[in-house]
This record gives structure tokens, sequence and C-alpha cells, in this order.
């Protein structure tokens, strides 16, 4: 099967620091694919690079065969790519409802239907309860349900969450897992960069590990925490099998 | 559907028309000209408020330079009435091409600039049209133009010495900006603007042009402003630079807006109500004599407000109006 | 045009530039600081002005001597306005921009009513003093003594402005521009930073104030001119840059002096504003823009 997104020889310097090096790999159409590593390993610059908010220097993202690297932000929202932030940017002055309108506004223009497609997600989401609050209101954790909701009304291919499960109780972390998981099963692609390693090892089918800018490995999660590089980068020399 | 925005949208609509017909009575008792005149210059800086409320409200861009379309504007509509005895009626109409061209003209080069360099740039550019105007003797120059009297008619919106006639061409105006403002808020235009205002990075990760948005919103806020301008030229008569492209009317056209909140359908309404009258009385019974105390007042209303009531005064009849600090 | 006549305009323009670009300084420094921009920067000069008036009209001193005088005073009157009323803006919710944006207005529209208020609309002019009505004969060129001292001076605030950035206040100042948030961390109270300068920045105009006061009448709406052509020199140089301040303020008293010329003295902003316009186009941020 061809694969949705293919990262080829990505690489990224920001005043004249790396943050992506020679990255490469390919997103199948319907997985999750987990982003791992430290923090400062580049996952969420990468992240930018395929929303569009930033140029990679070398290399290319290809959406569907089609190149969107350079593109920016707009287009790759146009041709079916949506994210959350890590932190999250609601829009303040808004309610839950008109948020995830302006999801909808992607690809619909009348606002009936914005309205019936933002009804929908925030349903699939479980924020309808909280449809006409003030999005400045709302819980961390529904902050979190809310970005998700926004970038699911738009339609997407493939649906990048950055840190969506870090910093949450367990309960919200499965509530979280659970909504993914739904995702998913809507046909969405999802890449999902995460810390928490015990959370999202079991919801990912295959997981791409970035230390100091460069991939390190790839796997599945069984294979990933095993591997010594992988130990090490995030717990240092010591605790490397030896 | 139904839901708290479809009510929220019918509720407003509701309330407009009972406004409505409260204005159509509400000069009805009132005979002198001076205060049929406060009234009609209410109903217009709540108009013009309404329509730079389009940019800066909804958009986020602060122009402090808004009198260069009611200027531009009024200009149009008055050459074209003096030299070729176009009615204003489709004068306003040229009035409002020309003014909304010239939004874009200027929003194009200007929209790349964040935030207090637009401020700024928006003051330059009026600032620039005041001169070129001042010195364009073709134009009238310094002396500007007289309006002159072709007999009363609905027409040439001339009438001798009544008001009423401009109250109701004045509440019409309101009306028109009021229904765009109306009908943009509800529209994806109206949600992509706020989008852009509260986070612009999240609005473009969103699909959200921004640039398009930007100059879409300053050319129906220009165009409406330049309608202003026109009719303004009727009702006084006369026009100049000094008159109708000065700073100190560019901050009077963004103030009702601020008072009452910016971005918000009630607002300009709200805040010309209160302004207006108030700047007017203050004139006049304590400024005459150039006293200054007038001002004074004026300024502490402006700072005032701003420090306290940031969301404007339509936040005092919202329920659970928020304060202004966390 | 002569050679002299030439000169006589490159000078003049470039005296009154000096004097535009420590107006643009303070200005630069406070936005520099925190984001905000003082539409109130150009009636904090008028009182400046009148202050020098003032103490003239009293002591029978030349406003000179009272520049120490005038300056503490604006200082004191900086951080007093900080304090009151911009502190509040800065800690709203709401809207930041705008807040900003109209609480300088109103207090620049409160200040203008003051000065009306107290001295009447009339023009003032400090008139008889030592170098007044005097001028500098250098070849055919004549330089009046107090725009040459204006210039002067100016140019010694200038340096006074760059040295205290050599110290640690200053070091202070860069520090919380940079970043804002972070300066508590290593102990800067960042109140205290901000009120300083915006004491330094009024007290900028302190110095700018009086040596116009020299040759330049005073009412009470002088402050509004001299406050757009601020902004201007600002926007041209680039908000937090003094170096910015200094080039723009020479480049757009020279354009001034030499579209008064070709023009016609009327337009002679026209000049300068479309400079502004064509720098912007190609540097948003103005020619040494920070922020």
């Amino acid at each position: 099967m061809a694969a949705l997104l293919e990262i080829r020889n990505l690489s990224k310097s920001f005043g004249g620091v790396a943050a992506n090096v020679e990255i490469s790999f390919d997103v199948a159409p319907g997985e999750i694919l987990g982003l791992l590593g430290p923090n400062g390993a580049g996952k969420t610059s990468l992240f930018n690079s395929i929303s569009g908010e930033v140029t990679p220097d070398v290399g290319e993202i290809l959406l569907e065969g089609r190149r969107i690297s350079g593109l920016g932000p707009v287009a790759c929202a146009m041709a079916g790519i949506a994210r959350t932030f890590q932190v999250v940017r609601s829009f303040d002055s808004m309610s839950v409802r008109e948020n995830v309108m302006v999801g909808a506004f992607t690809r619909l223009g009348s606002t009936r239907a914005a309205m019936a497609q933002a009804d929908a997600t925030m349903e699939f989401c479980g924020l309808a309860r909280r449809a006409d609050a003030p999005a400045h209101m709302l819980s961390p954790a529904e902050k979190r349900r809310l970005e998700v909701a926004r970038a699911l009304a738009t339609g997407p291919k493939i649906l990048l969450l950055d840190e969506m499960l870090t910093g949450l109780t367990p309960t919200e972390a499965q509530e979280g897992v659970a909504l993914v998981r739904a995702v998913q099963a809507q046909g969405v692609t999802i890449l999902m960069v995460e810390h928490v390693m015990e959370v999202v090892l079991p919801l990912v089918s295959r997981a791409i590990v970035l230390n100091l800018g460069r991939v390190l490995t790839t796997g599945t999660p069984a294979e990933i925490v095993k591997h010594p590089e992988v130990i090490r980068a995030y717990l240092g020399d010591r605790y490397a099998a030896g | 559907m139904q839901n708290a925005i479809t009510l929220r949208r019918r509720r407003e609509l509701i309330t407009a028309a009972i406004l409505l017909v409260l204005l159509i009575v509400l000069p009805l008792p009132f005979h002198d000209p001076y205060t049929r005149n406060l009234m009609i210059l209410t109903l217009l800086y709540a108009a013009l408020a309404q329509s730079w409320n389009i940019l800066g409200g909804t958009c986020g861009q602060i122009s402090l330079g808004h009198s260069l379309y009611f200027g531009v504007g009024a200009y149009v509509s008055t050459l074209l009435f003096v030299w070729h005895g176009v009615p204003p009626w489709l004068g306003m109409w040229a009035a409002a091409l020309v003014a909304g061209l010239l939004a874009l003209l200027v929003g194009w080069p200007c929209f790349r600039l964040s935030g207090h360099y637009y401020a700024i740039a928006t003051v330059v550019v009026q600032e620039i049209a005041y001169l070129l105007f001042l010195n364009w003797d073709y134009i009238g120059g310094a002396s500007g133009v007289y309006v002159p009297f072709h007999g009363q008619s609905w027409m040439n919106l001339q009438f001798r010495t009544a008001k009423l006639p401009y109250f109701y061409v004045m509440l019409g105006f309101f009306a028109l900006t009021w229904i765009a403002a109306w009908l943009i808020e509800g529209s994806r235009w109206g949600f992509s603007w706020r989008a852009v205002k509260d986070d612009v990075i999240a609005a473009r990760s969103l699909g959200v042009r921004v640039f398009p948005s930007k100059m879409a919103a300053a050319a129906i806020s220009g165009g409406l402003t330049g309608i202003g301008g026109a009719i303004f030229a009727q009702f006084v008569g006369y026009i100049d630079p000094d008159s109708i492209l000065s700073g100190p009317l560019s901050i009077l056209i963004a103030l009702p807006a601020v008072l009452g909140g910016v971005g918000t359908l009630w607002g300009p309404l709200l805040g010309a109500a209160v302004l207006i009258p108030l700047r007017e009385l203050s004139s006049t019974f304590l400024g005459s004599s150039g006293s200054g105390v007038d001002l004074m007042l004026y300024g502490a209303l402006i700072m005032v407000v701003a420090l306290l009531r940031p969301q404007g005064l339509v936040s005092l009849f919202q329920r659970g109006g928020n304060g202004s600090t966390s | 045009m002569t050679f002299d006549q030439i000169m006589q305009v490159a000078l003049s323009g470039l005296l009154m530039g000096l004097i535009y670009a420590l107006v643009a300084a303070g200005l630069s420094l406070i936005f520099g600081l925190m984001d905000v921009v003082n539409f109130a920067h150009g009636e904090l000069m008028m009182v400046a002005m009148y202050a020098a008036f003032t103490l003239w009209q009293v002591s029978g001193l030349d406003p000179m001597i009272m520049l120490p005088l005038v300056a503490l005073l604006m200082f004191g009157i900086g951080m007093a306005v900080y304090r009151l009323l911009i502190a509040r803006a800065l800690a709203v919710r709401f809207n930041k921009g705008m807040v900003q944006i109209f609480v300088t207005f109103g207090l620049a529209i409160f200040i203008r009513g003051a000065a009306q208020m107290v001295f009447g609309g009339e023009f003032r002019a400090v008139t008889g003093t030592v170098l007044a009505d005097r001028s500098w004969h250098l070849g055919g060129v004549f330089l009046p003594w107090p725009q040459l001292a204006a210039g002067v001076v100016c140019l010694l605030a200038f340096g006074g402005l760059y040295l205290v950035g050599r110290t640690e206040f200053g070091r202070a100042l860069e520090a919380t521009r940079e970043d804002r948030d972070a300066v508590a961390l290593i102990g800067i109270d960042r109140d205290r930073i901000f009120s300083l300068g915006w004491g330094l920045g009024a007290a900028t105009l302190g110095v700018a104030g009086v040596m116009l006061a020299g040759f330049y009448y005073v009412s009470p709406n002088v402050g509004a001119n001299f406050a757009l052509i601020a902004y201007v020199t600002v926007a041209l140089g680039g908000f937090g840059s003094l170096m910015g301040a200094l080039v723009a303020g020479l480049l757009i008293g020279e354009v001034e002096a030499v579209t008064a010329q070709l023009l016609e003295p009327s337009l002679k902003q026209v000049g300068m504003f479309a400079i502004y316009l064509a720098v912007l186009m190609f540097r948003p941020r103005g020619l040494f823009g920070k922020i």
C-alpha cells in the first residue's frame, strides 16, 4: 500500500542549531505512528515542517505523492494535514462550538454546514456538553480535546498530535487514548509525538525514535523498549542494558 | 437548526428591530435643531464606528487613520455632485467604491506590519492624504468645496432647514452598517477574522487565509466609511480637509467602538450614544472658553474606560460580564 | 541653488534631525522595553516645554540651566505615568494592544486639556536668553545658536543614553527587553525596570523639550506634531534600536528640510512620510529594527 505521508531526507536548522538532520520515514494510511524521543530531539520542529509552519532546508515532504513541504500552513491544511499544538492555542474569545466551527470552515462555506459538522465533531470528541462554554474556561484536559476536535473538523487525512496526552491524570489519559483510537477508526491517519512512553506504546503500531535531530531507530513498540540506544538516549548510559 | 449561536442571532435581530422602531420615533418629540443635530451626529459616528469595527474589531487591525476613507468618500461624492450633478444616492456608491479600493491599496503593503507599526502607518497615510488634499487647488485645496443648494429635494439629499430627513438618512446608513456587521459576524469571514485576531498561528493551521481576510475586511470597512462621508457632505454643505481628513476625526471614528466594545455588535452604537453627547455637551458648556476642561474630561473618560472596562461598556449589559483583570 | 543655500538646508535639517532623533529615542526605549507605544509621547514633551517656560518665567534664568531640573521632573512624571496607568494597562486580560493605545491616547488628550486650562491656548515663547536671536556665521551659512545648542545637547544626550546602556541598569533594561518573563528568575524586578525605563524615556523628552523651548513656540498642540514625527522616526529606525533612532532622525530631518525647499513648506512632511512608507515596504521592521 502506498504511503500517505513520506518524509524524504529532511533537514532543518534554526540559527545554526540543527533541529532535524536527514530524517526519512513513511506513514502508512490508517496507522497510528508514534514519534518519540527525549526533549530537544526535534519532534516538534519536525511537526512544524510537516504542517507547513516551517520550510525544511533540505529534503521534502510528500502527501499522497504530492509535495507539500514549503507550501505554508494554509496549503497544508487544505491538503488534509491537521495538527494540535503542544501549548494549546484555543480561540479564547470564542465558545467551544465556535472554535470547532473555524476548523469546519476549512472545507465548508456555509455557516449551517459548518455548524452541523461542528456538532458532529464535538459529539465525537465528547465535548457536546460544553459546546457553548467559552474556550478559555475549559479544564486543561478539555482544552486538549478542543484542539483535537477543531483539527478533526477540518476533515483531515492525517492528524498530527503534539503531546496530547502529556500532563493528564491517568483517567484523562485513558480517555485521550480512547479518543485517538476512535479517530483512527474513522479512517484518519495519526502521527503522534509523545513523551509518556507507557501511555503511547500500547497505542501505536509503530514508532520512530528521534535523538539529537536524527532518526535513532524505528520499529514496533516491543522492539523500541528493548533497544539499547533508545534506553541510553532517554535515561543515560547508566541504564543501558549491558 | 437551533443552538446557542442561532438563538443569539435571532435575539440580535429582534433587538435591532425594536431599536429601529424606537429610533424612528425618537426625534419626533424634539423639535429644536440642536437636539436633532446631536442625534444625527450620534448616529453618524455610530455608523462610522460600526464600519471601523469590521476591520479593527474583528480582524484586530487597529486603524488610526480611518478619516482617510471618510474624507475621500466625501470628496468623490461631492465633486460628482458639484461638477456633474450626480445625485448623492449614486455618488455615495462611487464613494464606497473609491474608498474601498483605497483601503485595499493601503492594506496591501501595510497588513504585513504588525500591531503598532500598522497603526502608525495608517496615521501616516491619512496625514499624507490630508497634506495632498490641502495643497490640491484643483479640488479646492484649503478652501474646501461648497455644496451648492439646488433646492429642497430627496434626490439631492438637500433640505432647506429641516433636520428630520437627515436623521432618517443617517438611521438608514447606520442600519446598513449594522446589517453588514451582523451578516459578517455569522459568516465564514466573521469566524475567520475572529480566529485571526485570537491566534493567527492556530488560524493558519486551520486553513484561514490571513491576508485575503484582512483585505476583505479593509475593503468593506473603508467602503462603508466612504458612504458616511458622502452623506455627511450633503448634510453640512461644505467640506474641507480640516473637517473630513483630520487626525482627530480618525480617533473619533474609532473611539465609540473602543468605548462600547471592540468587536461587538452593539458596542459602536452604545459608545457613540455615550461619547458624542458627552463631547458636544462638554464642548458647549465647558469648552467654549477654550478652557480645556472638556478635553480633560474626554481624555479621562477614555483612560477610565480603557482601563476598567477594556471589553467596552457593552460588557455591563452582559450576564456574568468578565472583569478586566484576572 | 548656491552651495551656501545647500549647506544651509543640509545643516538646519541635521540640527532638527538631532532633536527628532532624541525624541524618537525616548519612544523607542519605552517600546523596546515593554511593547507599549506611548501615544502621549508628544504631550509629555509639551509638558517639558511648559516646565522650561514656566521656570524661565519665574526665575528669569536661561532654560538651559534648568535642564537637569526639568529632566529630573520629567523622570518622576514618567515613573508616575507608568505606575498609575501603564502598569494597569499591562495587567489587562482582553484587548491588550488596544488598551495600551487608548490609555496613552486618553492621557495625551487629558494633558493637552490640562495645558490649555492652566496656560491657555496662546503661543508662548522664551525670549531674551543668552543665545536667542544670535547666529553662528559659517561662511555664507547662518546657524541660529539655539538650534545649534539644541543639536549639540541632543547629541550629548544620545551619548548619555548609550553609556546608560553599558551600565548594569542598561544591561538589565536590555535583558528585560529580550525576555521579560525570564528576568524574574535572575532577580530583576520587572516592575522597577519598567518604571525606571519610563522615567528615562520621559527624561530624554525633558532634555529635548528644554532645548526646543529655546527657539520653538510653546502651545498645547505643539506635542502632537512632534509626536507624529517621532512615531515615524521610530518606525523608520526600528523600534528598540538607539542607533536606528539616531539615523532615522537625521534622515527625517534632512528629508524635511529638503522637501520644504524643493516643494513648498506646507508639504514638507510629505517627503518624510513617503520615505517612511517606502522603507517599511522593504523592511517592515525598520532600518535597524530588533522587534
